[in-house]
């Protein structure tokens, strides 16, 4: 039990680490996803870009924007940013610490994506098929084919069962020449992303560091605080629904017993236990009626303070409310004005 | 106990987190269902539409249905909807909210299913191959106008001796996979860009609302939960003393009746009370017959 409890208060208490390891999820789905996907380029000139470009983009915004609504910080963010003054004050710098950390951990998948994609090299291969230089790779003394014809061999390139232009240029030397152009590309990308995450840890310590600090730690404490306030409600949810229930089983019982004149049974004292635990509740017919109060006339959510022990018309000192917002409290605030 | 307990105060705290489960256990399961769908299309020009279409729509209809049964809030929110207000008022922002949150759920698997037949264009390929234009497509430009459906209906088996290794065929399937890949990915950004926004914008709109309708929704299902538990402690005890009452009734019956002398001795009382009065083959087999044929009455009082 002790596992689960530490495995429990270690996320709990460090919402970056369990952030880390969503992102790392989705950084391998990227991944997942791109080797599952069946790439089907059309081979036609006026599809070929938007296709190809069309995978090489759209997916990244998507996981990016993912990587957004599966944080849920974004809504502790969102209601810190809207959320009236109040008593508290707002801290811009808060606020803009949590967008960055959010922001720069939805980076990750669609940089994974554009990385697979651009060293994989199909989606540029069949988005610029139509743009390779026919004069230094191709056959330029070939016969003059009219320019949309050209634009049409050209596309077959990536589906090498249809392509037809092999005296135009080779299909083997269009493909390498844009893989290897996509490939440069890729690998000038994933550098220019490991330098620029190299730069911002390493020359953010010195700029504000201290202010730094601040932030990070009050946006820890809202994310924290935010929780803590939901697990207290659960808590007092809990509470106040098992003396409802209670409550409701005495009236029951009360009712009746009023209802039917019985003379309270002297109970021997050994039972005493197990007739309190049965609540009242001795028969079937009780129990259908009280089932069926329970479905028709739902008690209020108004629990009220403890009755006194019967036989005695004097409260017991210092029994405990059951619930501290009854209008007892009203009253002590009247007194403690006066 | 103890461990028990605490799991169950853990997943009783956090009903949502429970739901969150399930909801991506049916996405998943979706996915996996379709890789092992042997999809087959008919090749027929009839069928065809009806075969795909219905691939692609009624798994997400059972996936949603599948949703709401599994899913507990469903039945919590069905009943606080009908019950009658009684001593309690229904507020019904807590049954939108609880409606809201059921239907998201339950729709993140047939959207699941559908965007992964769109991504992998089967289903598309099959139900509009019959509604290309022939004439875009070189091999069948030539073609009489019943060859030419027939031809096209075709066009989703690679294994038809007609259309094997027909770079026409292979044209229009292109074509087709094409335009359901990129819808597929359309409907994704689209559902992302509309997830984004609700979660980003929801507290700009009656933040206070909200937190109350989650508390009570949260309070209703953990009171039908505690309620459901009391009736069963309370079920237990009753069946406990009820069965006393009968065994001690067959007792004082079976004394009357046998004449049998309480037998004398140190240790005689303490087993007596353990059995009860009933001591020998007889009187056990007239217990069970009589448990069987004359249950006692729910009364305890």
């Amino acid at each position: 039990m002790d596992k689960f409890r530490m495995i429990f208060q270690f996320f709990q208490s460090n919402q970056e680490s369990f952030m880390n390891g969503i992102c790392g999820i989705m950084a391998l789905a990227s991944t997942q996803m791109y080797s599952a996907f069946d790439f089907n380029c059309p081979c036609l000139p006026q599809y070929n870009l938007a296709y190809g470009l069309g995978i090489l983009l759209v997916p990244p915004f998507i996981l990016f924007l993912l990587g957004f609504v599966l944080n849920n910080n974004i809504s502790m963010l969102a209601e810190e940013w809207r959320r009236p003054r109040g008593r508290r004050g707002k801290d811009a710098a808060v606020l803009r610490y949590m967008c960055c950390s959010m922001a720069q951990r939805a980076m990750i998948a669609p940089v994974v994506w554009l990385s697979v994609t651009l060293l994989d090299g199909k989606c540029i291969t069949c988005a610029f098929c139509t743009s390779v230089p026919l004069e230094s790779l191709g056959n330029a003394s070939h016969p003059h084919l009219p320019q949309g014809e050209v634009q049409r061999v050209l596309a077959r390139i990536p589906c090498k069962e249809i392509y037809n232009g092999q005296q135009l240029i080779a299909n083997e030397v269009a493909v390498r020449y844009l893989r290897c152009i996509s490939q440069a590309l890729g690998w000038c990308f994933v550098l220019l992303m490991t330098t620029l995450a190299f730069l911002v840890r390493s020359l953010r310590p010195c700029f504000s560091q201290a202010a730094f600090l601040k932030s990070r730690y009050w946006s820890h404490y809202i994310d924290i605080e935010r929780k803590l306030f939901d697990e207290t409600c659960a808590e007092h949810a809990r509470s106040f629904a098992k003396v409802c229930i209670q409550q409701f089983f005495e009236g029951m019982s009360t009712d009746l017993a009023a209802a039917r004149c019985h003379l309270p049974r002297k109970a021997p004292a050994d039972a005493g236990e197990a007739a309190e635990k049965l609540l009242g509740i001795t028969d079937q017919g009780t129990m259908n009626m009280a089932l069926k109060s329970w479905h028709r006339c739902k008690p209020p959510l108004h629990l009220h303070p403890p009755a006194p022990p019967t036989g005695n018309g004097w409260a017991g000192e210092g029994q405990p409310l059951t619930h501290p917002s009854a209008p007892r409290k009203e009253t002590a605030a009247y007194y403690s004005l006066v | 106990m103890d461990r028990f307990r605490m799991i169950f105060q853990y997943f009783q705290s956090n009903s949502e987190s429970v739901m969150n489960g399930i909801c991506g256990l049916l996405a998943l399961a979706s996915v996996k269902m379709y890789t092992s769908l042997d999809f087959s299309c008919p090749c027929l020009p009839q069928y065809n539409m009806a075969y795909g279409l219905g691939i692609m729509f009624v798994p997400p209809i059972i996936l949603f249905l599948c949703g709401l049964i599994l899913n507990r809030q469903a039945l919590v929110m069905l009943e606080e909807w009908r019950r009658p207000p009684g001593c309690r008022k229904k507020d019904p922002a807590v049954i939108r909210y609880m409606c809201s949150s059921i239907m998201q759920r339950a729709m993140v698997a047939p959207v699941v299913w559908i965007v992964v037949t769109l991504l992998d264009g089967k289903c598309l390929i099959c139900a509009f191959s019959a509604s290309m234009d022939p004439q875009k497509f070189v091999g069948f430009a030539n073609v009489s106008t019943e060859q030419v459906q027939q031809l096209l209906a075709k066009v989703p088996c690679k294994d038809d001796e007609l259309t094997r290794n027909s770079a026409s065929r292979k044209a229009v399937s292109r074509y087709l996979r094409c335009w359901s890949q990129a819808l597929g990915w359309s409907i994704l950004l689209i559902l992302i860009i509309a997830a984004f926004l609700a979660r980003w914008l929801r507290p700009c709109f009656n933040q206070a609302t909200l937190l109350q309708a989650r508390h009570w929704s949260n309070y209703i299902d953990i009171e039908q939960k505690i309620f459901e538990e009391t009736c069963c402690e309370h079920s237990r005890l009753f069946a406990h003393k009820c069965i006393l009452h009968f065994f001690e009734s067959m007792q004082q019956e079976i004394k009357l009746h046998s004449f049998s002398l309480p037998r004398e001795g140190e240790g005689a009382e303490g087993r007596e009370g353990l059995l009860q009065g009933i001591t020998d083959q007889d009187q056990v087999n007239t217990l069970l017959k009589t448990w069987y044929y004359e249950k006692p009455p729910l009364d305890v009082s």
